[in-house]
C-alpha cells in the first residue's frame, strides 16, 4: 500500500469529521435558540405571548384567593401576577410544600390556546431538595424576581 | 487542639508540595540531578500529611467540637455517627479539603508505585501534580480554611439537610471525588509527557490504570447520584440535565474517550496528540464541573459557595492551571511525532469515531449548561433542559452505539467490513426486529424506539468479541470490554423502556378506595402517623397486586423534620424483576382525599444496573492490566537479577 | 502500508499545528464568559434598587415572648437603624450572631423580621444565639421580606431616620464587615 493513498484516505477522514462536527455545532446553536426555556413574567407574557405550545417559564406571585383546587382532588387553579398582568395557571400534580397564596412561583410549562398556563411543574429544578441553607430562600429567591421587576 | 494540629498539617503539606515542585522543577534541568532523590519522598509524604489533615477534621466533627466554625455550621449534636463522619465532607471547605487529600494521595502513590516511565518524565508529573495541588492548598488556606475557630462557641450545631442524610448520599461525594480527582494524575502524566516530549506505548500504558481507576469511580459515582434523585426527590425521574449532573457527566465522557485512544496509543502507538489532549481535558472538566457548581455561578440558590470572592480564586486556579496546559499543549504537541498509520477500516478508526462523538457529546453538553450563562450576559433569562440535550446527545450518542457495536471485531490496523460482514447479520437482524416491535409497541416516540431497537442488538454484539475464542484464555481487559459494553446495552434498554412504557397514575382517593396503574391495581389501607429519630411523618399503606396476585405492601411517606424544618415526600418503591412500583403520597384533598402519585416503570432498574456492569467491567480491566504490569515487572527484575549473577 | 512513520510532512501538517491551539481559544473564551458573569452578577444580587427607596408600609405582629412586633412606623422615628431578616432555620444567621451582639453592645439599634419562623424554634435560636433585637416581626409569608428586596436570609438592612433604604447587606455579617456598617450607619446620619 502507498503512503499517498493512506495520508488521502486520512484526509478524507478528518474532513468528514470536520464538516460533522461543524453541522453538528450549527444544529447545536438552532436547537439551544429553540428549545432554551425562557422566563417571563405575567406582564411580559400577555404583552409578548410566546407561541402555543413553546416550553417556557413563568414567574411571579400567587395571587391571594385565587387558589382553588378542581373536583378530582390533584389538579389545581391559580393566578400568577405581578402587579401589571395576572396569568391563569393550571396544575396537576403534587404541589410543592412551600407553595401557598401568596408566595412566589415558577412554573415549567407551555400557554394554551385560551391564554391559560398550562405548568408542568412549580418550582425550579433546583428546589430545596438539594441544600439545606437555600431551602427556605428558593420561593422568595423566586418572588423577588417578580418583586424587583414590578418594584 | 485537633483542629490546630489539622490545620499545621495542612501548612506542613501544602510545605512539601513547594518542595515537591521546586525540586522536581530543579532535576529536569542539567545542573540539579543532585534534586532527583528529594521528589519521589515529598510526594508520598505530602499526600500522608494530607490524609492527616483529613482525618482530624473527621475527629473534630465526630467528636462535635462546636468551637469549630464548620462543625457549628453542620452538625448537630444529636446525630448518628456516620453523618457525623459524613458531616465533614458535605460542605464547601470540607469537600476541598478531601479534594487536596485525594490528590496528595493519588501522587504519592503514583511516586510510589510507578515505575514504567521514563524518570525524566515521572520527574516532571510529580512537579506538574504538585503545581496543581499548590493551588489548591492556597485555596484552602487562604479562602476556606475548614479548622477556623468560632467565638463564641455556640451551644447547638446546625443541621444537615435531611435530604442529605441518606447513606447513600453520605458517600456518594466521596467516589466522585475519587473520580474527578483521580484524573489528576492523568493531566499530570499529561503535562510530564509533553514537558519531556516522550509521548508513546509506554506512557499510555502507565497512564491507563490510573485513568481506568478514576473511571470506575466517576462510573459508580453518577450511577449512585442518579438512583439518589430518582428515589429521593420524588419526580419519577432519574436524570434531569442539572448542572451537578452535568458538571460529573462531562468528566465521565472525557474519560471514557482517554480510554479508548489510550489503549490505541499503549497497543499501535497511535492518537498521541489526542491522548495527551484528553489527559488534560478529562481533569480540566473535574475542575470546570466543580467550579460552575460551586461559584454559584449557575445557580445562584444552589452552590455551598455563593461567596464571588471564591468562585474569583477557583476561576484563576482555572486559568492557570488548564490555560497553562493548553498553552503547553499548543506549544509542544505539533513536535510531537506523527504515530502509526492506520486505514479507514480497523479498529484504530472505531476508537478515533468513538473518541469523536464522545468529546461530541461532551461539547453539545457544555454548551447547553453555559448557554443560560451566556444569554443572561445579554439580559436574557432562560433554562435549558430534556428538549435541547435529549435529541442533540442523541445525535452522537446512536452512531457512537453502532461504532460501539462493530469497532471491537475489527481488527487493528487494517481490516476489511466483508470480514465482519456475516457476524454482524445477527445484531443486525436482532435491530429490525426490536425496532418493528418497538413502533407497534411506543409508536411515536422517537428517541425510545431507537434505544429499544439497538439494545438488544448491542447487548448481542457486545459479547460477539468472544466468539470462537476459548473462554478460559480471554484475557482480563477484554472481559472487561465486554461486560462494560453489555453494561451500557442494559442501561439504555432501562432508559428506553422507562421513556417507551412507563405509566403514571395522579388521584385523590378516599381511605379504602383502589386505583390502578399499569398492570397493578393499588388500595388505600390507611393513613397511619410515624415517627423516627429527628422526623414525624404520616404513612400511607398502600396495598399493591400486580395483575390480581397476593397483595404487596408498600409505605410512601410524607415527612416532617425539624432541625431544620422541612417537609420530604419519601417515595416508596416496589421492584419486580421486569420493573418497579413507585408511589409517593401528596397532600391531603377536599373530602378526606388523600393524593397519590403512582408510577409503574417496566425495567427501569436495569439503568443503574447497566451503571454497575460498566463499573465492574473496569474493574475487570484494571484487575487484568495491574496483574499483568505486575507479571513483567517481576519478569524484569528476574532477569535483572540473572544478568547481574552472570555478570559476577 | 508504511509502518513507521514519523514524518510531519502530510498534506495535513500546517493544518494540524494551527489546530493546536484551537483548545486553548476555546478555553480563553470560557474564562472570558464565566470571568464576566462572575465580576458583572446579572441578576443575583439586585439590592440597588431597593436603596434609596422607602420602606413599604408593614405591620407584623411580635414573633418572640418579651419583645414587640414591628411595623414602618417604628423603622421611621429619626435615627438610623439596622434590621436584620433572619429566620432560626438559617445556619448563617446563628454564625451573624456574635457580630450582632457587638453592633448591639455599641449601641445601635437592630430590629428584627423573622422568616417563616416558629415561635419554639425561633425561642431556643434566641437562647442560644443572644437577643440583639429591639423588636421582632414574625412575617410567615415573607411578604415584607420580598417587599424589600430580601433575596434569602440573613440580610441586614440600613434604615435612616425617615424610613428609607440606605444600605443592604447580602449574608451574614462577618467581623470584617463592621466597620463598614458602622460607616454607614454614620453617613446615615447616627
Amino acid at each position: 500500500m502507498s503512503g499517498i493513498k493512506a495520508k488521502h484516505q486520512r484526509l478524507v477522514l478528518v474532513l468528514i469529521a470536520l464538516a460533522a462536527l461543524i453541522a453538528a455545532a450549527l444544529l447545536a446553536a438552532w436547537a439551544l435558540r429553540n428549545q432554551a426555556s425562557y422566563f417571563y413574567l405575567p406582564a411580559d407574557l400577555v404583552a409578548r405571548p410566546p407561541e402555543t405550545g413553546r416550553a417556557v417559564r413563568l414567574g411571579g406571585m400567587v395571587q391571594a384567593g385565587s387558589l382553588k383546587t378542581a373536583p378530582d382532588g390533584v389538579t389545581v387553579h391559580f393566578v400568577v401576577g405581578d402587579g401589571k398582568a395576572r396569568v391563569p395557571v393550571t396544575f396537576t400534580g403534587i404541589v410543592p410544600d412551600l407553595f401557598k397564596e401568596g408566595s412566589g412561583v415558577v412554573a415549567e410549562g407551555r400557554i394554551a390556546a385560551d391564554g391559560t398556563f398550562m405548568a408542568d411543574n412549580l418550582l425550579a429544578k433546583h428546589d430545596e431538595k438539594y441544600v439545606p441553607r437555600e431551602m427556605k430562600d428558593m420561593t422568595e429567591a423566586q418572588a423577588r424576581e417578580a418583586v424587583k421587576e414590578t418594584s | 487542639m485537633i483542629a490546630e494540629l489539622g490545620l499545621a498539617t495542612l501548612w506542613l503539606a501544602a510545605a512539601l508540595a513547594l518542595l515537591q515542585l521546586i525540586a522536581g522543577a530543579l532535576a529536569l534541568t542539567a545542573r540539579g540531578t543532585g534534586f532527583v532523590g528529594v521528589v519521589r519522598p515529598s510526594a508520598v509524604v505530602q499526600g500522608g500529611l494530607a490524609l492527616l489533615s483529613f482525618l482530624a477534621l473527621i475527629m473534630v466533627f465526630v467528636q462535635t467540637d462546636l468551637s469549630v466554625k464548620l462543625v457549628a455550621a453542620n452538625s448537630p449534636s444529636a446525630k448518628p455517627l456516620m453523618y457525623k463522619i459524613a458531616g465533614a465532607w458535605a460542605n464547601h471547605e470540607g469537600s476541598m479539603l478531601l479534594w487536596v487529600t485525594v490528590m496528595g494521595l493519588a501522587g504519592g502513590f503514583v511516586a510510589l508505585v510507578e515505575k514504567r516511565l521514563p524518570e525524566r518524565t515521572m520527574l516532571a508529573t510529580l512537579a506538574g501534580q504538585a503545581f496543581v495541588s499548590l493551588g489548591f492548598y492556597a485555596f484552602l488556606l487562604f479562602a476556606s480554611n475548614p479548622f477556623e475557630r468560632l467565638n463564641p462557641v455556640p451551644v447547638e450545631g446546625q443541621g444537615l439537610n435531611p435530604l442529605l442524610q441518606d447513606p447513600g448520599l453520605a458517600f456518594h461525594p466521596p467516589t466522585l471525588y475519587l473520580g474527578y480527582v483521580g484524573l489528576s494524575i492523568a493531566f499530570s502524566f499529561a503535562i510530564g509527557a509533553l514537558v519531556t516530549r516522550e509521548v508513546g506505548p509506554a506512557f499510555a500504558r502507565a497512564m491507563r490504570p490510573w485513568v481506568l481507576g478514576a473511571w470506575i469511580f466517576l462510573t459508580l459515582g453518577i450511577t449512585a447520584g442518579s438512583y439518589w434523585a430518582y428515589y429521593e426527590l420524588g419526580w419519577g425521574g432519574w436524570w434531569f440535565w442539572d448542572p451537578v449532573e452535568n458538571a460529573s457527566l462531562m468528566p465521565w465522557l472525557a474519560a471514557t474517550a482517554l480510554l479508548h485512544s489510550c489503549s490505541v496509543l499503549a497497543a499501535r502507538n497511535a492518537l498521541r496528540a489526542w491522548t495527551v489532549m484528553l489527559g488534560v481535558v478529562a481533569f480540566s472538566m473535574s475542575m470546570v464541573g466543580t467550579f460552575l457548581v460551586r461559584s454559584g455561578i449557575l445557580t445562584s440558590v444552589h452552590a455551598f459557595a455563593v461567596d464571588p470572592q471564591r468562585g474569583t480564586f477557583i476561576l484563576a486556579l482555572l486559568a492557570i492551571y488548564i490555560g497553562g496546559a493548553l498553552t503547553l499543549f499548543a506549544l509542544r504537541a505539533g513536535t510531537v511525532t506523527e504515530g502509526e498509520r492506520f486505514a479507514v477500516t480497523s479498529r484504530e478508526s472505531a476508537r478515533v469515531a468513538n473518541n469523536v462523538m464522545l468529546t461530541g457529546s461532551l461539547g453539545i453538553i457544555l454548551l447547553g449548561t453555559l448557554y443560560p450563562l451566556f444569554t443572561e450576559a445579554f439580559g436574557e433569562k432562560v433554562s435549558v433542559g430534556p428538549p435541547y440535550f435529549n435529541p442533540m446527545t442523541a445525535i452522537f450518542v446512536v452512531p457512537m452505539l453502532a461504532v460501539l457495536a462493530i469497532g471491537p471485531l475489527l481488527r487493528w490496523r487494517r481490516d476489511s467490513f466483508g470480514r465482519v460482514r456475516a457476524i454482524l447479520l445477527i445484531p443486525a437482524a436482532l435491530l429490525v426486529i426490536c425496532g418493528v416491535i418497538a413502533v407497534v409497541l411506543a409508536p411515536g416516540k422517537v428517541l425510545p424506539i431507537i434505544g429499544l431497537a439497538l439494545a438488544p442488538a448491542l447487548a448481542v454484539a457486545s459479547i460477539l468479541p468472544l466468539r470462537g475464542r476459548d473462554l478460559r484464555r480471554v484475557k482480563l481487559p477484554v472481559w472487561g470490554m465486554v461486560m462494560a459494553h453489555f453494561g451500557v446495552a442494559v442501561s439504555l434498554f432501562g432508559m428506553a423502556s422507562d421513556s417507551a412504557f412507563t405509566t403514571e397514575r395522579l388521584v385523590a382517593v378516599r381511605v379504602g378506595e383502589t386505583t390502578e396503574v399499569g398492570p397493578w391495581q393499588i388500595r388505600l389501607a390507611r393513613i397511619e402517623p410515624v415517627a423516627g429519630p429527628n422526623w414525624t411523618a404520616l404513612e400511607a399503606v398502600l396495598e399493591a397486586r400486580y395483575k390480581g396476585a397476593a397483595p404487596v405492601f408498600t409505605h410512601p411517606q410524607s415527612r416532617t423534620f425539624w432541625a431544620p424544618v422541612q417537609n420530604t415526600a419519601e417515595s416508596a418503591l416496589l421492584t419486580r424483576w421486569n420493573g418497579q412500583l413507585y408511589t409517593v403520597l401528596g397532600e391531603q384533598a377536599a373530602g378526606d382525599r388523600w393524593q397519590l402519585r403512582l408510577w409503574w416503570k417496566p425495567f427501569v432498574p436495569m439503568i443503574w444496573l447497566g451503571g454497575v456492569l460498566i463499573a465492574l467491567g473496569g474493574l475487570l480491566a484494571l484487575l487484568g492490566r495491574v496483574a499483568s504490569d505486575v507479571k513483567r515487572l517481576v519478569a524484569r527484575d528476574k532477569i535483572a537479577y540473572r544478568r547481574e549473577r552472570q555478570g559476577r | 502500508m508504511s509502518s513507521t512513520g514519523p514524518s510531519d510532512t502530510g498534506p495535513l501538517a500546517p493544518a494540524r499545528r494551527w489546530t493546536m491551539w484551537l483548545p486553548l481559544a476555546l478555553f480563553a473564551l470560557f474564562v472570558a464568559l464565566v470571568a464576566y458573569g462572575l465580576l458583572w452578577p446579572a441578576s443575583k444580587e439586585v439590592p440597588s434598587r431597593f436603596v434609596g427607596q422607602a420602606l413599604p408600609e408593614f405591620d407584623l405582629p411580635p414573633a418572640a415572648a418579651g419583645r414587640p412586633g414591628l411595623k414602618r412606623s417604628d423603622l421611621a422615628d429619626g435615627k438610623p437603624r439596622l434590621l436584620n431578616v433572619f429566620a432560626s432555620w438559617c445556619i448563617p444567621c446563628a454564625v451573624e450572631s456574635p457580630q450582632l451582639a457587638r453592633l448591639a453592645a455599641a449601641g445601635i439599634e437592630i430590629d428584627g423580621v423573622a422568616v417563616r419562623d416558629r415561635k419554639a424554634d425561633l425561642a431556643g435560636f434566641l437562647e442560644r444565639n443572644g437577643n440583639p433585637y429591639r423588636r421582632i416581626g414574625a412575617d410567615d409569608r415573607s411578604i415584607v421580606q420580598v417587599g424589600i428586596g430580601s433575596s434569602g436570609v440573613p440580610e441586614t438592612y440600613l434604615i435612616d431616620g425617615r424610613g428609607v433604604i440606605r444600605y443592604q447587606h447580602i449574608g451574614e455579617i462577618r467581623p470584617e464587615h463592621i466597620p463598614l456598617l458602622l460607616d454607614k450607619l454614620k453617613e446615615a446620619g447616627l
